[in-house]
């Protein structure tokens, strides 16, 4: 890693005053799993590395009307929440999905927002439970939705003086189930050769009143699913109705290909995973008796 | 150059450190404790895994700043003077290790996990222990050696 001064604000408003001030020439470090690497890669340099470990506020998870999660709330706490596992399951289960244990005592979820690699797990589980991002600076306090955050290869809307300090989950619709699934060909800790997070909400004479579904390792951003989404709205909760949605995922993604599979593989895994992340979804919105 | 103060194996440690220094260079160079291995350097294989205030982390990911008034335990730390730690027992009587590289990693790994959940199923241990690599490929008998110190029975 190239040399860089460590600062260490106390407080919020020292953080913001010190992004404010280095603004470009800084990076914020929570976890640093995706810092670390990148400076070791040499693909950041940053002159400034501003740690947010003391701000410990902003690591608490309150339940009340849905969650608020403080950004530096690592990935193992919220797999361990009871509040995360009882108001929002599926980011449960998403970060249990994420890499290995040693990486999700690290990892914070508000660094994941910002570091916006389009292969990790929680963004498209953020963006198919309806989440928002806070981010602050001195300039003031807005809340982005999960799915206008991200806007191209490790980018994101946010300004070089603003750091992400919540993310919030409004409550689950009534009749609503979820579920996450991570398409892992090779070994567990790897990222997704594709991800799909799903929520199907049905009324009481079964058909679907809403579907939200989106993917990770699809695209150079993680991906809403819209096509699909409208191709189900009002349909019956049936696997034809997910088969010939799932099918329209093709219209939202790009995937490219790695050594975790071609372009034309990945998209073949895509409409078939996002047909089993809706089923799985629907039978869990179904009550206990479909719970698997 | 920061002054760090923290505790590692017990032990108060005072060290000024580059504020690029990382917590693996830190034990290994700093401080000596040449058994935290490094292998990847990306965090992936968990040769260097330390407890950091009793979470596993990836010392190669970590910086030595963020050990700042906190307490590490590395393998040097397990025993309590000649008496092993039971892990390092159950490793030796079962034979948890071949070349012996990624166990400071698997035994410090293995210790999170037995603190954390001290009667796991094997299937437990298998997810917890997914990210420790052995290249010798000897993971049938490092989970038969935590399931062994955590006193497990069946499957």
């Amino acid at each position: 890693m190239t040399p860089f001064t460590y600062l260490e604000p106390a407080s919020l408003e020292e953080a913001l005053a010190l992004l404010a001030q280095h603004g470009d020439e800084a990076k914020l470090i929570a976890g640093g799993t995706g810092l670390v690497n990148m400076m070791k890669q040499r693909l950041v340099r940053p002159e400034f590395v501003i740690g947010l470990r003391a701000l410990k506020p902003l690591a608490d998870i309150a339940e009340h009307d849905g969650l608020r999660i403080g950004a530096l709330a690592t990935l193992r706490s919220l797999e361990s929440s009871a509040a995360v596992r009882r108001a929002a399951p599926l980011l449960a289960e998403a970060c249990h999905h994420v890499a290995t244990v040693r990486v999700r005592s690290m990892a914070t979820l508000g660094g994941a927002m910002a570091h916006a690699d389009p292969n990790l797990d929680t963004p498209p589980a953020l963006i198919a439970l309806d989440g928002q991002i806070v981010a602050r600076s001195r300039r003031g306090e807005r809340k982005i939705e999960a799915d206008r955050f991200f806007t191209g290869y490790f980018e994101t809307v946010l300004e070089p003086d603003e750091i992400v300090t919540e993310i919030l989950i409004p409550a689950q619709p009534a009749g609503s189930g979820t579920a996450f699934l991570k398409f892992l060909p090779a070994t567990h800790d790897d990222y997704a050769t594709v991800s799909v997070a799903a929520r199907v909400a049905l009324r009481a004479d079964g058909s679907i009143a809403e579907a939200r579904v989106a993917l990770g390792a699809s695209a150079t951003v993680p991906v809403r699913a819209t096509a699909v989404e409208a191709a189900l709205a009002g349909k019956t909760s049936d696997e034809t109705s997910f088969h010939d949605a799932a099918a329209l995922v093709l219209r939202s993604i790009d995937p490219i290909a790695d050594f975790r599979g071609s372009a034309d593989y990945k998209r073949k895994m895509a409409v078939v995973h996002v047909r089993r992340a809706l089923t799985e979804a629907a039978a869990r919105a179904r009550g206990p008796a479909d719970n698997r | 150059m920061r002054s760090l103060k923290l505790t590692v194996n017990g032990t108060p440690v005072v060290r000024e450190v580059a504020d690029n220094r990382l917590l693996v260079d830190f034990l290994r160079e700093d401080l000596k404790l040449t058994g935290t291995k490094e292998s990847c350097g990306v965090g992936v294989c968990g040769a260097c895994t330390v407890l950091l205030n009793g979470n596993p982390i990836s010392a190669c990911l970590a910086l030595a700043v963020h050990a700042d008034g906190g307490q590490v335990t590395t393998i040097e730390g397990v025993a309590e003077g000649d008496r092993l730690h039971p892990l390092q027992e159950a490793f030796l009587a079962h034979g948890g290790f071949q070349c012996g590289i990624c166990t400071p990693g698997q035994i410090l790994a293995a210790k999170a996990l037995l603190e954390a959940n001290p009667h796991p199923t094997r299937a437990e241990i298998q997810h917890w222990m997914m990210g420790n690599l052995c290249r010798c490929t000897g993971y049938y008998k490092i989970i038969e050696s935590i399931a062994a110190a955590a006193g497990a029975t069946g499957t």
